[in-house]
């Protein structure tokens, strides 16, 4: 197990580093940062100045192996846009993207459990195909469309829930309903499939044969089973909203890490884009191996694979 | 297969639907409760915005809503009248020139800022040295670096020395360069002013949430003699929103009340809506075909005047104009129309003709047409329109969108060929603050014609303002007739706003809040 565990770990850093790389490398294929951070206005002289103020000049993979070495010391570096150290500006919107994962996770699980179970219920009839038809719509239709429709109806149309913002829960409502549904789809069909195995166990007749009330079985005996696997998805699909909301973030106008990254490529703050594409992928790859851990400390044929 | 009852399974189904219904209204009637917005009944006027300042600080940011919200928050020394585009004196009593590099101010007396401190001459000269100090890493450095000091004289009289003579020294002081409490700021400095904002200005700023939004209260206490007038609404919360659709969707369920910006056909479609009212008012941002003539020119082609008027004369400008930008003018000379020494008396004007347009090409040699470049960053539908027009006589026209910093480089770089610029003037309603930028030899010019280079050059630093107008305009015609760049059209801009709101747009974009009533 030990071996198992180092390998994975080391292989997760490797994944972090290189995904900080090419973050690194993306960033300045899109443009000179110090004519961006000049403004319309400025001359060349300025441009030159903010250039070597920032240390631009430097061959990009100095300025990598500068970034990387103050980051190993704990120095986040400096917004150039907001002009405020990049880790508390971070930490600061930290919240809000969490909360939001979280609401989404937790629609997504609302929506997916009974439709799985009934899927599962009902399989091959009309019932599991109207599931699975819910669910392909979430997973196809693009979310910003999604979030507009929620937008026109429940803003526009009926005036229940605000447009935009993050003061209140009502501002999560329709972005968690619009990252959650994106996320539902795979839940879905992982509950279907395992309850259908668990409900044609030895285990699950001999409950029924006991005269036990069909909820009694299907929630009691059935689900516990068939969940298991939920949860370790329910790790990944966590990082995978934390880091999917950028677009929503941005629609819902929701002050949070994704409308910051959002902001930060717009105005080519590199620090701030860097810390947050690592943020986000460490966190996923810490999921993932939370998940593949997991599975393994429950599956010893995982370990020796 | 099922395995168990049939009973048994449409109990749990019904079972199943109730629960998820009962759970669905639930959340419904929990959400109606929704939360207090911006409107009449609160007096508090709600806009949408979609780029936040990285500083509320006016010298350190340079975006649009930085300059709104300075113009709102903080007095000038000058105030320009936006109808009439006459200098009022604000922060100042009146004003003399002393000698070309010298201005002298009689400042007012009795003025407070927001938090208590008194203005006087200690609030310019600190300001406007600090901002000016290179040092200092003002963001908006092309408004401040034209001032070598400013002197105190006594404690209600100053004077401003510019390095060279500077004619267009009064238009910036009348729009861009705020002036601080000289204590508070030299305590605090930018990063503190960012923090907790104060001014001396219609509004004050209660509450400053970093990329979210930005509160402000009428100052009651606003001095009586400003050509600004007092607020007369209470608060004004401007929030930053990116997407359009979601500001859209704001305006459209009442949750925002004013947003700008819009593009047209969105705005007209808003019209239709009966609590919105649609607003549109001309800009000082000109439009204009920048064409390569540089050694060096990826395109050697435009270095032939015969290809450069074909262009010009290839695209239909009224067209474009009345149909895809809907609002804004006509112009036939790089410059702002409004701008002091702008001009387009003895100007050509390239009027649409395709076949003048062949003929010339055919002439340059190009009977069989010809490929190039365009480069653009902004305003798409435009290019795409202009693109069309010259394929039309043969010229095939390849799209490079990208962002404004990107085309920039490019252009600096020599390897643009036709660049669909625009330009704002940073709101400087003089003309050295637009042509020269593009054909004054700097790092943006792309023709680089020394006799250009030499006229407004000369312009920049003429007192005189007839002899300075003159020199403008030849220099303004001689880029027109040697079809540099094509002038295109000034960009209008469309507002949405509540119809419970008095609301009037003006040419240099900015919002005056302080005008502002609820009908």
């Amino acid at each position: 197990m030990l071996a198992y565990l180092l390998k994975r770990l080391g292989l997760a850093v490797l994944v972090a580093l290189t995904v900080s790389i090419i973050a690194y490398m993306l960033l300045y294929l899109s443009g000179d940062p110090a004519l961006a951070i000049a403004g319309e206005g400025a001359r060349q002289a300025d441009i030159d100045l903010i250039r070597k103020t920032y240390g631009f000049d430097r061959p990009i993979i100095v300025q990598y192996g500068d970034w990387l070495l103050k980051l190993v010391k704990g120095d986040l570096g400096t917004s150039m846009y907001f002009k405020t150290d990049v880790a508390p500006l971070i930490f600061s919107k930290l919240s809000t993207t969490l909360l939001l994962a979280l609401y989404a996770l937790a629609f997504a699980l609302l929506i997916s459990v009974p439709l799985g179970v009934l899927a599962a219920i009902y399989k091959n009839s009309w019932i599991d195909r109207a599931c699975l038809a819910v669910a392909v719509v979430g997973q196809a239709m693009p979310n910003f469309f999604f979030a507009l429709i929620l937008i026109m109806l429940f803003s526009i149309s009926w005036r229940m829930l605000p447009v935009s913002g993050s003061d209140t829960w009502q501002h999560f409502v329709m972005p968690a309903i619009t990252l959650g549904y994106y996320a539902a789809p795979a839940f879905m069909r992982l509950i279907r499939a395992g309850m259908i195995e668990v409900l044609s166990a030895d285990y699950i007749r001999t409950a029924r044969a006991k005269g036990l009330p069909t909820h009694t079985v299907i929630f009691k005996h059935a689900l516990r089973n068939a969940i298991v696997p939920v949860v370790a998805l329910a790790a990944v699909q966590l990082g995978f909203l934390l880091g999917g909301s950028i677009v929503i973030e941005t629609i819902f106008a929701l002050d949070g890490l994704g409308y910051l990254a959002y902001q930060s490529i717009t105005f080519k703050d590199y620090p701030v884009t860097q810390i947050i594409v690592l943020l986000l992928s460490v966190i996923y790859i810490l999921l993932t191996l939370a998940s593949d851990l997991a599975n393994a400390w429950l599956d010893p044929r995982i370990r020796v694979a | 297969m099922n395995q168990h009852s049939p009973l048994a399974a449409s109990n749990f189904l019904s079972r199943m639907i109730r629960v998820v219904l009962a759970s669905g209204c639930l959340a419904l009637g929990l959400a109606t409760t929704q939360p207090s917005f911006a409107n009449k009944a609160n007096d508090t006027l709600g806009m949408a915005y979609d780029q936040a300042p990285e500083n509320i600080d006016p010298y350190f940011n340079n975006v649009r809503i930085g300059v709104i919200i300075a113009a709102n928050v903080w007095d000038t020394l000058v105030y320009r009248d936006p109808l009439t585009n006459e200098y009022k004196g604000q922060l100042a009593k009146s004003w003399k020139q002393i000698d070309p590099r010298t201005l002298e101010f009689d400042l007012r007396e009795g003025i407070k800022f927001h938090n208590g401190e008194d203005f006087d001459a200690d609030s310019v000269v600190f300001t406007l040295n600090y901002v000016s100090d290179p040092a200092n890493k003002a963001t908006t450095q092309a408004n401040v670096r034209w001032i070598e000091k400013v002197e105190k004289i006594d404690q209600f009289k100053v004077r401003i020395i510019s390095k060279e003579p500077f004619p267009a020294a009064i238009d910036y002081l009348s729009t861009t360069l705020a002036i601080h409490p000289a204590k508070y700021y030299k305590e605090v400095g930018p990063a503190g002013m960012n923090a907790k904002p104060v001014g001396s200005g219609p509004y004050k700023i209660i509450e400053y949430l970093p990329g979210k939004s930005v509160t402000l209260e009428r100052n009651a206490n606003y001095f009586k003699d400003s050509p600004k007038a007092a607020g007369k609404i209470g608060k004004v919360k401007i929030r930053f929103i990116p997407d359009r659709q979601t500001q859209m969707a704001e305006v459209m369920s009442g949750g925002e009340d004013l947003i700008m910006h819009v593009p047209k056909d969105q705005a007209e479609k808003l019209k239709s809506l009966p609590h919105l009212q649609v607003l549109s008012g001309n800009t000082m941002r000109i439009v204009f075909l920048q064409m390569n003539t540089r050694e060096g020119t990826p395109a050697p082609e435009l270095q032939d005047i015969r290809v450069r008027k074909a262009i010009a004369h290839a695209i239909d400008r009224e067209a474009i104009l009345k149909n895809i930008v809907g609002g804004g003018e006509m112009i036939n000379t790089i410059c702002t129309p409004s701008q002091v020494g702008c001009s387009s008396d003895g100007a050509p004007i390239y009027k649409y003709d395709p076949a003048l347009s062949k003929k010339l090409l055919a002439e340059a040699g190009f009977a069989n047409g010809l490929s190039i470049d365009i480069m653009a960053y902004r305003e798409r539908q435009q290019t795409e329109a202009m693109i069309n027009y010259l394929q039309a006589v043969g010229i095939k026209a390849k799209l490079g969108f990208m962002q404004y910093a990107a085309m920039r480089d490019l252009a600096r770089a020599n390897k643009t060929s036709l660049t669909h610029q625009t330009w704002g003037s940073n709101l400087v309603n003089d003309v050295s603050a637009s042509t020269p930028v593009y054909f004054g030899g700097g790092s943006d010019d792309v023709s680089r014609d020394p006799e250009v280079i030499a006229l407004l050059n000369k312009g920049d630093n003429t007192i005189d303002p007839d002899e300075r107008k003159k020199i403008y305009n030849k220099a303004l015609v001689m880029i027109s007739e040697k079809a540099y760049a094509l002038p295109l059209w000034s960009l209008p801009v469309y507002y949405v706003a509540n119809k419970d709101l008095n609301f009037k747009p003006y040419h240099d974009e900015l919002v005056r809040f302080w005008e502002m009533t609820w009908k």
